[in-house]
């Protein structure tokens, strides 16, 4: 083990190096984004917490259905119909990318690429 | 605790019956979520069993008329007007001898000489644009429409090369930087870099019980209906006129008729 202290050492910067992240987070604390609701509409196509957790799955099967499919009515589960459509109906109610999409996606670090074709309401150009 | 090699199956059996159980636990709390939630066709969409488009070229031949049909059709689908090569087209206008190469005569009538012929996809019955895609991101829809789904294509450009009729364009850059973005329809979406479009029989029109937009357009020049109902106005405009399609020998069958 004649190397041994070498080794060590370099292990410890090492794994300092690898958690320098969680170091300058420490004590930092996660909020979480204060997104702007729609005041026109009280209820969404589907309850909040399933919304919040999963409107990226809802969406990618209405992206399925429409296209595909030709099925563009959504009948959600208290029998309210909407038209399938992101921008015609989503955006409608949720009229600000910047105040709603980006609050969570900027904090989660995500970026989906819907907005390359698909045209949110005036502010994102 | 000593680890015995007991112990270790013990919890191994134990962690795969585990992973075994885990999906149907997500998939019931996911089925709550949603509860009876579901798809359907919109109550007053339009349907057929085979669209189809007849286009009479005698009332409709002119470079003005056609120009302006295809200005409709590129405003509501927001596609761009690039003055290159690198244009974008859904629907344009052609000589005789462009739309129609293989049917041509030494010496055609002065009044078929001088017309102009719309094209657009010709929406094919063996549709080689489908064949060759490798991705599914253009397909045919069971009531004929060959229909496209941007976010699966990946630019590959194989459609382009099968397709006999060129109906096709490729976006070599971002068809935003030649749109006026405070004058585009807001209800459609754009397309992005690298990715191929084409006329989509207006699919979202008929979806909401409307009429392409190009034939509601035309005066009457244009007729859209079910090839396969002998009853509907694109069989009787068959029947009772002389039609000719672009490049039968290619076998893909087109959807679109001309009559002469
Ligand atoms: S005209 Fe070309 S793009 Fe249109 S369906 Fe036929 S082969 Fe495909
Ligand atoms: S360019 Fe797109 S639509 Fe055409 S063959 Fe490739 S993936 Fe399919
Ligand atoms: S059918 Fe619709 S998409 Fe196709 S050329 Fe006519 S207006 Fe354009």
């Amino acid at each position: 083990m004649q190397y041994g202290g070498k080794i060590i050492a370099g292990l410890v910067i090492f794994l300092g190096l690898v958690s320098l992240p969680f170091w300058f987070n420490v004590g930092g604390k996660y909020e979480q984004p204060k997104v702007e609701l729609p005041k026109n509409a009280k209820e969404c196509v589907a309850p909040i917490e399933d919304m919040r957790t999963s409107h990226m799955k809802l969406l990618d099967e209405w992206r399925d259905m429409a296209l595909r499919e030709g099925k563009r009515t959504y009948i959600s589960a208290d029998g309210k119909e909407y038209t399938i459509s992101l921008v015609n109906t989503c955006m409608q109610c949720h009229n600000s990318k910047k105040e709603f999409c980006d609050k969570c996606h900027t904090a989660a670090g995500v970026t989906p690429y819907c907005w390359d074709c698909h045209v949110p309401p005036k502010e994102a150009k | 605790m000593k680890q015995s090699r007991r112990n270790f199956l013990k919890f191994a059996g134990l962690s795969a019956a585990g992973l075994c159980l885990a999906p149907s636990v997500t998939a019931l709390a996911s089925e709550g979520g949603h509860g009876k939630a579901h798809e359907v066709v919109n109550a007053n969409s339009l349907h057929a069993k085979r669209w189809a488009m007849v286009i009479d070229t005698r009332k409709l031949n002119t470079e003005e008329e056609i120009n302006a049909l295809a200005e409709v059709c590129h405003h509501i689908h927001n596609v761009p007007t690039i003055p290159t090569k690198q244009n974008v087209k859904w629907l344009w206008e052609a000589t005789y001898a462009e739309a129609f190469p293989n049917q041509e005569d030494n010496y055609p009538s002065e009044d078929v000489e001088k017309r102009k012929f719309p094209l657009l996809c010709n929406h094919c019955e063996s549709p080689s644009c489908v064949r060759v895609c490798p991705t599914k991101a253009t397909f045919k829809r069971p009531d004929g429409i060959v229909a496209m789904d941007y976010h699966r294509c990946i630019g590959c450009r194989y459609c382009m090369a099968a397709c006999p009729y060129g109906s096709r364009s490729f976006n070599f850059m971002s068809p935003r930087k030649y749109l006026d973005m405070d004058k585009i329809n807001m209800k459609f979406p754009t397309r992005m870099r690298g990715v191929v479009e084409k006329c989509n029989f207006c699919v979202e029109r008929l979806a909401v019980g409307e009429m392409p937009a190009c034939v509601e357009k035309s005066n009457g020049a244009m007729t859209f209906g079910d090839l396969k109902d002998p009853n509907s106005n694109v069989r009787k405009a068959l029947r009772e006129n002389f039609t000719i399609r672009r490049n039968p020998a290619a076998g893909t069958e087109p959807g679109v008729y001309y009559i002469i």
